[in-house]
């Protein structure tokens, strides 16, 4: 019995299992700091017509 | 003593006590694990490159299991540090609910999904080592199940956290979770003991000795220190960004933005 497809398939599946936790965040964080910095501009905004 | 000479001379609080006081800040915190990313990402890419190396290219093929043992690799240190994250998540948890730091509930509500990952990992890498060496992708064998359990377990903290609106409530309940399934780790660790199962006991003891040869002890000890460090540096990762949503609105998060940090 051939065991490469075996080999190749667990650490092919375990690599993107992996690499998916490790960037999930990441772009999760790249979402909120766009939020946050369009939060300050609406506020910075608000603020400069109230002025 | 009284009252007069407390004020005076407050009791001093030693050095840790004070740094773990200040970790307890969502700020400091943020800043402070934010320095140990980098360099615990850096330690796993090279502990994984010598693991891997060693694993593919040095060790010679196990001689009743062919090719195959080779996902050892994978699957043993995955499935330590799936036990690791859950012990690491129900302390943490403890910590949580007795002394309610926040900073605490979100580190152990980020081990929940690397913990996941980790468990879904050890199961998918185990049951196809399993196929050439058993003749079979699962069988409903003691420590197969347990494992999978711990992964019902690890889904149902996250669902149970995200179910609940409010952080600190839904961390807690979650929290509580995740103490009561502390349970099924030692029924994953001496399943292989207690009950007649086709996955083999322990190879290698801390105490005991090991029955694996050091030729192939060395580069699975090596990976599941990597996965340690990848471990790391995803909770602290996880719990940042967990800090920037739930005070999105305070300032030092604002700062944080401007600064690009």
């Amino acid at each position: 019995m051939d065991h490469t497809p075996f080999i190749a398939g667990a650490y092919g599946i375990g690599a993107v299992i992996l690499l998916w936790t490790a960037l999930s965040p990441l772009l999760r964080k790249k979402k909120i700091t766009q939020d946050i910095r369009r939060l300050i501009e609406l506020e910075e905004r608000s603020g400069d017509a109230k002025t | 003593m009284t009252i007069e000479k407390t004020i005076d001379n407050p009791p001093r609080k030693n050095a840790l006590v004070l740094f773990i006081h200040k970790l307890g800040s969502p700020a400091y915190f943020y800043t402070f694990a934010g320095r140990f990313i980098p360099w615990f990402w850096a330690i796993f890419l090279v502990l994984t490159a010598i693991g891997m190396y060693q694993a593919f290219f040095v060790v010679p093929a196990d001689y009743q299991q062919g090719q195959s043992f080779r996902i050892m690799y994978l699957h043993v240190p995955a499935a330590w540090m799936s036990m690791l994250a859950y012990v690491i998540m129900a302390v943490l948890g403890f910590i949580a609910l007795v002394w309610r730091i926040r900073v605490v509930e979100i580190l152990a509500m980020s081990c929940a999904p690397v913990g996941a990952a980790f468990t879904a990992a050890t199961l998918i890498a185990g049951s196809l080592w399993g196929r050439p060496t058993w003749g079979t992708y699962w069988v409903w064998d003691a420590r197969l199940t347990s494992e999978l359990v711990l992964l019902f377990l690890y889904l149902g903290v996250i669902g149970l956290h995200n179910a609940i609106d409010e952080p600190r409530k839904a961390a807690r309940a979650a929290c509580l979770l995740a103490l009561v399934g502390a349970v099924n780790l030692p029924i994953i660790h001496y399943s292989v003991k207690w009950w007649n199962t086709l996955h083999q006991g322990s190879s290698i003891s801390l105490l005991g000795g090991s029955s694996i040869d050091s030729s192939m002890l060395w580069p699975l000890l090596i990976m599941s220190i990597a996965v340690k460090f990848y471990f790391g540096a995803n909770l602290l990762t996880r719990a940042r960004v967990r800090l920037l949503e739930q005070d999105l609105r305070k300032s030092w998060v604002r700062d944080v933005v401007r600064e690009g940090r």
